[in-house]
């Protein structure tokens, strides 16, 4: 599978840690990307142009990393059906629950907040007992 | 326009941290989730180093009297531990051990051009979609009435 690789994933996560800062510092809001993205398919306020370019700026990264970074791209995945089956329990989820890793995990616990603990804890423990189930039913990646 | 360019900075800065991390690979979300298989902890110095960073900052950010370019600071809207949180986090968790994608990597994977990432990503955008039409209360019918 996949090997360990502390540094990068320390130095990646702090830059997340940044641009989430940075996203408060400049514009007063929380970096959470499912709430961004809920905003930008039906906005809660009026004006929906911030998410849209949080959004934008995502979406460049990627195209970016296809050019320069292609090694950071999925290469092996489960299959489509499964993607499409985890894509609606994320959307689902993450608004019924007001947050993913981004809005819960990061900015919530950077928040000391007790309410977002509890949710990393339950998507956490979700995912390591999926991934066990997955594995002893002889799936996986 | 300056308040739209540190927006677009942040969603690049925050795009540029997941694939540096190595979190837009999905084999290396599921290898996190594997706890009793092949584990690799990179998921935790990923929140590590996120944390680290974004509570220090939040120390003196929050102190500020408003953000830099006008506004006031978004807060969380509630603090309850309630039903709704615990069973979509769990319905989350169950989908992130599925597909080993969460949303921003799902969204950067899917620009990317990756095919598996733009079918999650589509079936995500429909699962908000379906959440805001049956459970979300019309925001515009409230203030109507």
């Amino acid at each position: 599978m996949t090997t360990f690789t502390p540094i990068s994933a320390l130095l990646g996560g702090a830059l997340i840690g940044l641009a989430a800062s940075l996203y408060m510092l400049f514009n007063g809001k929380i970096a959470g990307v499912s709430g961004i993205l809920a905003d930008v398919v039906k906005p809660r306020e009026s004006d929906r142009s911030l998410p849209l370019y949080f959004l934008g700026g995502l979406l460049l990264s990627g195209v970016i990393a296809r050019l320069v970074f292609p090694s950071a791209l999925p290469s092996i995945t489960p299959s489509l059906a499964v993607g499409g089956v985890a894509g609606l329990l994320v959307g689902f989820g993450t608004r019924l629950g007001s947050g993913c890793t981004s809005g819960h995990g990061v900015c919530g616990l950077s928040r000391l907040s007790t309410r977002s603990l509890a949710a990393t804890l339950t998507f956490m423990g979700a995912g390591v007992a999926t991934v066990g189930v997955v594995r002893a039913l002889g799936g996986g990646l | 326009m300056k308040s739209k360019l540190t927006a677009l900075l942040a969603g690049l800065l925050f795009g540029g941290g997941l694939l540096i991390s190595g979190m837009t690979n999905p084999a290396k979300v599921i290898g996190f989730l594997d706890v009793f298989g092949r584990w690799d902890p990179s998921l935790a110095f990923v929140m590590i180093g996120a944390i680290g960073v974004h509570f220090l900052a939040l120390r003196w950010i929050l102190a500020l009297p408003r953000p830099l370019l006008g506004g006031a600071f978004q807060r969380p809207e509630r603090s309850a531990i309630d039903a709704p949180l615990i069973v979509g986090a769990a319905l989350f968790g169950v989908g992130w051990g599925l597909g080993g994608v969460c949303p921003g990597p799902g969204i950067v994977d899917a620009a990317s051009g990756s095919g598996y990432a733009i079918v999650f990503t589509v079936a995500m955008v429909l699962g908000i979609v379906a959440q805001q039409r049956l459970l979300a209360p019309p925001a515009r019918e409230l203030t109507r009435a």
